[in-house]
């Protein structure tokens, strides 16, 4: 039988652990069967042969060796059609890798391959992130709940409300202290919470003196039952001051009408400096600079987030001695999903009316300038731990490797952004990874993919397992046919820079 | 996970290894297994935390938290004065538990999971299913279809469970295999392992046996002997056997725990209760699934 990394012995070693009389411990999945030499687990896949864990069918064992060893990910778009993988053009990432315990046995694959000359090594594995969670922007502005509060599912706090950004909302779910430094189902709920966010599945959460909102990783959010749409191109205020110019002489007034700041053009420092004439209109609520209205109306689904209909109902007066007969109104709301084109007859009293085509364009062009809101789901982890002593024997050097970006480090193929400073902190968009990228385990804790790609040399300098190495041509050939094969995310750069182009 | 042909879907995490369908409006289909594939994520977690629980004997009294879990008890609970633990009704149990987070998740016509043999089935009105009963071991370890339950909405039965020899857990007794029909699949499942306990020949010299836990270091049944060996049984010998069986059956049966039960051991087949349900079928003989 051979004794290379990939036979049944090598691989079966990685998921074993001896114990007294014989017994191997499997580490293949969370029950932790103890086999007594000659039996088999509970799953019965994997069995005690002579005091070494193996896998009970050789054909059981190449689609298990794909389970373990991950999703093929070939250069390409579209699904595999079965032909040859490129080896070139493939990349083994750690999904469903499987992890190796205790951690100082080598990362499950670590793959060679040749790329633009260089000889490249992957070490792919999944690690097992008690230290995780997501950082999540829903694009809103209206109010979630007050920084700080809590953030719960189903009762349990799984994370907080944190600093909000321009024109959306911040969460922090997850961490240690929620994983594990609270009561079991605290982490039991958490943990599953991130899972499912990780897995672009839709959580409903309560903020604590706050609302409900769905949040699902590329889609709107919703707050209380009420999809989002439109992110606003900024409040009334600020829509008065990007437009300004655009209505200047197309419009004698304008009122965005917003929940949160109402803005009225000709009063607005915007208008003054265009030198545009006081129109006279003035709107209800709290002034709090001039042209800047706070509680025109109460929050709602009308204009602007607001509860109106009718928008002249913000109106609260028109002063005769500033107004004049003919005065051309816009009222409009921050998306540019509302909007009213209104003239003062001869008792200054506005008449809807055909809106020029010069106005609408303005209008249309706030719709063209707001995003479509989303929710956008970043994973957060630190694979600085033990998990690098499955990479290298020197842990440190691979810390200082990836820090120096000498060593990429990719988490199913998707690119993370590397926080500076100490450590493998890392970042990543879970929508850049492909499907069921991650699990979790008991503790609990989530596991999620990770390759570390770095050229071979440097692999060798960094105390890597270069006993383990494996060929990407001899991992194609005894795993890929009954592997997962996905199409390459087109979004993600290549880990080990320019692929050669399909031939033929 | 995977999809598997004929619209079925298969879910396996380490010794979980569940194929399960269902039928209906295609929202509804697909609604049904995204329910299925979010709930079979955690179970098998679920069940490893409590696992030390859950190996207890009933007689004392295991105390779990889990859906999952409390399923398995309660399969067991009617089954006083023999020792049982809840892992009896394991299997059962995540099968009922997968099929309620499809039938709580979408309108179904009909939907089966069935998690190695022990199958969780639901009916809408008016529709019926026929599960094959792969309980023929007289020809080799791979068994030959040789009977079939149809089941039909209405008829209270919501579970079919194989148990014997030839699974994956030990028995105390000797039967091949025992499938019961019951209310629902825990209850088959405990009920099946339990009457396949009862097809035995206590004492017989070709019976080998041993302590669990000389096979197993953690098997819920301590160092209780398991068979793991027969020699040949005169034909009356496989007849009393199997009477014993038929006798905790036909109990259960009487106090409503099942709905019917067929016991096969050396290619005899006894079938108690509901035959219109049951009917074992020598033509198919020699089918393998």
């Amino acid at each position: 039988m051979s004794a290379g990394p990939l036979s049944p012995e090598a691989r079966s070693d990685k998921f074993g652990a001896a114990e007294e009389g014989g017994i191997v411990r499997c580490d293949a999945c969370p029950v932790l069967c103890r086999i007594r030499p000659g039996r088999a687990g509970a799953c019965s896949r994997y069995a005690n042969e002579d005091g070494r864990l193996v896998r009970t069918d050789p054909v059981v064992l190449l689609h298990k060796a794909v389970d373990e060893g991950g999703k093929l990910v070939a250069f390409e778009t579209g699904e595999w059609d079965g032909a040859p993988l490129d080896p070139a053009r493939t990349f083994v990432t750690g999904i469903g890798s499987g992890t190796t315990y205790p951690d100082y046995k080598p990362a499950p694959f670590i793959v060679s391959a040749e790329h633009e000359g260089v000889d490249t090594v992957t070490v792919v594995t999944e690690g097992i992130f008690s230290y995780c969670g997501v950082k999540v922007k829903i694009d809103t502005d209206r109010h979630l709940g007050p920084e700080r509060a809590a953030v719960r599912v189903g009762g349990e706090e799984v994370g907080h409300v944190t600093t909000a950004e321009y024109g959306s909302q911040m969460l922090s779910v997850g961490g240690v202290r929620h994983l594990t430094g609270g009561s079991k189902k605290e982490g039991n709920t958490t943990c599953d919470a991130l899972l499912r966010l990780c897995s672009g599945e839709a959580v409903a959460m309560s903020i604590d003196g706050g609302h409900e909102v769905v949040v699902q990783a590329g889609r709107a959010p919703v707050v209380d039952g009420k999809p989002e749409s439109r992110m606003r191109v900024g409040c009334g205020s600020a829509t008065v001051g990007i437009f300004a110019k655009q209505w200047l002489g197309q419009a004698d007034e304008v009122v965005v009408v917003d929940d949160h700041i109402t803005g009225v053009l000709t009063e607005h420092q915007a208008g003054r400096v265009l030198g545009m004439r006081p129109a006279g209109v003035r709107v209800r609520g709290r002034r709090s600079t001039p042209g800047r209205y706070f509680q025109v109306a109460n929050p709602g689904v009308g204009w602007g987030g607001t509860d109106i209909e009718d928008p002249l109902s913000v109106i609260e007066r028109i002063d005769p001695a500033v107004a004049w007969p003919g005065l051309r109104l816009l009222m409009t709301s921050t998306t540019g999903e509302h909007a009213l084109w209104c003239v003062l007859d001869e008792a200054l009293r506005p008449v809807p009316a055909g809106m020029p085509e010069a106005v609408r364009k303005v209008v249309e062009r706030i719709g063209e300038n707001c995003e479509p809101s989303l929710c956008t789901v970043l994973f957060m982890a630190g694979a600085g731990g033990s998990l690098r002593a499955g990479v290298t024997e020197n842990p440190v050097l691979l810390t200082r490797s990836v820090a120096a970006g000498e060593t990429r480090v990719t988490m199913g193929g998707a690119p993370v952004y590397l926080w500076p400073g100490g450590g493998i902190t890392v970042m990543a968009d879970v929508l850049r990874l492909p499907k069921n990228a991650f699990g979790s385990v008991p503790t609990p804790a989530i596991v999620a993919p990770i390759e570390f790609t770095m050229p071979r040399g440097l692999y060798a300098r960094l105390g890597g397992h270069m006993e383990d190495v494996v060929a990407i041509g001899d991992i194609l050939r005894d795993v890929a046919p009954g592997a997962r094969v996905g199409a390459w995310n087109a979004d993600n750069p290549w880990p080990m820079g320019r692929p050669r182009p399909p031939a033929g | 996970m995977q999809a598997l042909g004929g619209g079925r879907l298969h879910l396996q995490h380490g010794p979980i290894d569940v194929v399960l369908r269902a039928w209906g409006a295609r929202d509804a289909v697909a609604g049904a297994y995204e329910a299925a594939v979010v709930r079979f994520r955690t179970v098998l977690r679920e069940l490893v935390e409590e696992l030390p629980e859950l190996r207890k004997a009933m007689d004392d009294g295991p105390r779990v938290e889990g859906a999952v879990a409390k399923r398995m008890v309660a399969a067991c609970l009617p089954h006083g004065g023999v020792f049982v633990t809840p892992m009896a009704a394991v299997a059962g149990a995540v099968a009922d538990e997968v099929l309620a987070a499809m039938t709580g998740a979408a309108t179904l016509d009909k939907a089966f999971v069935n998690d190695g043999g022990d199958v969780a089935v639901h009916l809408a009105a008016g529709e019926k299913m026929a599960v094959g009963l792969a309980a023929d071991f007289s020809e080799g370890p791979v068994p030959a279809i040789d009977g079939r339950a149809l089941l039909r909405s209405g008829d209270g039965i919501g579970g079919v469970a194989t148990s014997g020899r030839q699974g994956r857990s030990f028995s105390f007794g000797i039967a091949d295999s025992v499938t019961v029909l019951a209310r629902d699949a825990a209850g088959a499942d405990a009920a099946a392992t339990l009457v396949a306990n009862a097809v035995d020949l206590p004492g017989h010299l070709a019976v080998r046996r041993a302590p669990a836990r000389a096979l197993d270091p953690d098997s819920d049944l301590g160092d209780r002997p398991v068979t793991v060996a027969i020699g040949p049984l005169a034909r009356d010998e496989v007849a009393a056997a199997l009477a014993g069986g038929r006798c905790r059956a036909e109990a259960m049966r009487a106090s409503g725990l099942i709905r019917g039960a067929a016991l096969t051991l050396r290619g005899e087949t006894v079938v108690i209760g509901d035959g219109r349900c049951l009917s074992p079928r020598r033509a198919e003989r020699g089918l393998t699934r």
